[in-house]
């Protein structure tokens, strides 16, 4: 379909585009606004950002949320990759029922999982912490991965595989050598999302950590709860900018292999 | 054991992991049933025991934090997060349709008109969401630029309100709507369009007769992807709406921190992730009955 939209139609889209859009750009352009009060532009500084060295909870939380998205990212797209060959190279009983199950994690509102977590934490009596942390993150991470790198299980062609194997390879020179090289793109896909969805979770994170162990967006949740000082856009314009980047490379790993 | 023969021992283990699914199934499949499905079997569990006396729960069986969202109180929440999460979907729709529409007749800028669309929808939700505050505010951006101008005297309270939780929420979603809805229109046939033409149909009885019932799987699927997780949201209501506005999502997360009843947060809980499940088997019956369609 092409052609000519019309014109109250081109509006509408504009309108949309710029909803979806000035928020974050407004955000981002006053993280470098001297006033820490007004709404009106009074200079340019970068004093927000320097103060940002200077809190150690937001300092602490970074240092938490790069520990459990990294252990959350290796786990995660370890377990999923190898489901994901299962459910893609190997038929099994149930196989179906698994692939249907496996979407149950996407939906499952974050709030359900979170208590449901602190539930289970609760009962057998383990105390909340980065490890309690790691544990939920990888649980809600394994489903992305898994779903990720079976769509590009799916695209690839099984039959050199199956040469490879013919021609007397075995089963673990067929996977570094075959199936590792095609399947990279995907799995570097699957692991950078596992780890933004980790790096920006705050839902179930919030449930389920313990004293001490909040990451990033816990402590700015507590930051835009008690008051809106310029430090949250420009610590918010860090994390835009390093998702866009993440999402990016993401997006050219997965691209770059169906060309 | 020389470490020539211990390397191809190692080699035989995991040539024989690699040959059948089940070692490859463990890892995940084990983590999966032990921390998402037993916490969400112990929550079902903790909605029917009575509440205990130090928080947690006590032994024993018990229906009553059911019956108290029978109570006027919980009604009424029930009904403003379904009704809220139905405004939204359909606000999505109406803005999101005409965007998806758009973006399938945009020719070359196709890629980059979806990757406007994309990177939001991919930005952090807590940015997302605090970018919202900061433009409306009653010192924020919207007030100041009104107020600037004189158009109005005093700030407007636009934070806190219902009006807030509903924008946070669309922006939040609109990207749901559009792209499943850009992936049917994508996959519509220009040629049904060019025959409707030649066979008399003017624009908008094209629009009507072909496009529109063409591109209902997508509408179908961008409803539900909608009103599934806003049914459940929690950070909207929770930054922008203030205590008044609450929805169930807030409930269920006030049980478990401040109210300290888990029973009552677990049956919350539990009704709210029915309500999901209900939402994903229609979703995959629609998916199911269109052809190569999945978003």
């Amino acid at each position: 379909m092409s052609g000519r939209l019309p014109r109250w139609l081109g509006v509408v889209v504009a309108g949309v585009y710029l909803f979806l859009h000035l928020p974050l750009l407004v955000l981002i352009a006053f993280s470098f606004n001297e006033s820490r009060f007004s709404a009106a532009w009074t200079g340019f500084t970068l004093e927000w950002y320097r103060r940002l060295l200077e809190r150690e909870d937001i300092l602490l939380g970074l240092r938490n949320s790069l520990i459990v998205g990294l252990t959350t990212t290796a786990l995660a797209t370890l377990g999923g990759t190898l489901l994901a060959l299962a459910l893609a190279r190997h038929r099994f009983r149930g196989r179906r029922v698994a692939e249907s199950l496996l979407y149950v994690p996407l939906v499952t509102p974050e709030i359900v999982v979170g208590i449901s977590l602190l539930s289970l934490f609760a009962a057998v009596r383990i105390s909340l912490g980065l490890g309690t942390i790691i544990v939920a993150h990888v649980a809600f991470c394994l489903s992305f991965v898994t779903v990720v790198v079976r769509a590009r299980l799916a695209d690839m062609d099984s039959a050199l595989e199956e040469a490879a194997l013919t021609l007397g390879a075995d089963e673990l020179s067929v996977f570094r050598r075959v199936t590792l090289p095609q399947l990279a793109p995907g799995i570097a896909a699957g692991a950078l999302l596992a780890f933004i969805l980790s790096f920006d979770d705050y839902v179930i994170t919030s449930l389920v950590a313990g004293s001490g162990s909040s990451t990033l967006p816990v402590v700015v949740y507590g930051m835009v709860r008690r008051t809106i000082e310029p430090t949250v856009n420009a610590i918010s314009t860090i994390v835009l900018v390093v998702t866009a980047v993440l999402i990016y490379l993401a997006d050219r790993l997965s691209r770059g292999y169906a060309r | 054991m020389t470490p020539a023969r211990r390397r191809g021992r190692l080699r035989r283990i995991v040539n024989g992991a690699l040959r059948r699914p089940g070692p490859l199934l463990v890892p995940a499949g084990g983590w999966l049933l032990l921390f998402f499905a037993l916490p969400l079997a112990i929550m079902a569990a903790y909605s029917v025991m009575p509440r205990g006396t130090y928080g947690g729960v006590d032994p024993g069986f018990t229906l009553e934090h059911y019956a108290r969202f029978f109570d006027p109180l919980y009604l009424s929440m029930l009904q403003r997060t379904t009704v809220t999460a139905l405004v939204c979907t359909a606000i999505c729709l109406l803005l999101g349709y005409p965007v998806a529409y758009a973006i399938a007749r945009a020719g070359p800028r196709k890629n980059l008109l979806l990757l406007l669309v994309v990177l939001p929808f991919w930005s952090s939700f807590l940015v997302r969401t605090f970018a919202m505050i900061f433009l409306l505010r009653d010192s924020g951006f919207i007030n100041g630029l009104l107020l600037r101008l004189g158009l109005i005297d005093a700030p407007l309270t636009l934070l806190y309100t219902p009006f807030a939780v509903m924008v946070g929420l669309v922006y939040t979603f609109l990207p749901f709507m559009i792209l499943p809805v850009y992936a049917s229109l994508e996959r519509l046939d220009p040629s049904l369009l060019e025959a409707g033409a030649v066979l008399g149909a003017r624009p908008a009885a094209r629009f009507r007769r072909i496009v529109l019932p063409l591109s209902m799987p997508g509408v179908v699927a961008g409803c539900l992807l909608v009103f599934v997780p806003a049914l459940g949201s929690f950070i909207p209501s929770d930054l922008l709406g203030g205590a008044k506005h609450m929805l169930i999502g807030n409930l269920v997360q006030n049980q478990f921190t401040a109210a300290r009843n888990w029973p009552f947060g677990s049956a919350a809980s539990f009704v709210v992730m029915l309500a999901v499940l209900l939402g994903v088997l229609l979703y995959l019956r629609q998916r199911d009955r269109m052809p190569g369609g999945t978003v």
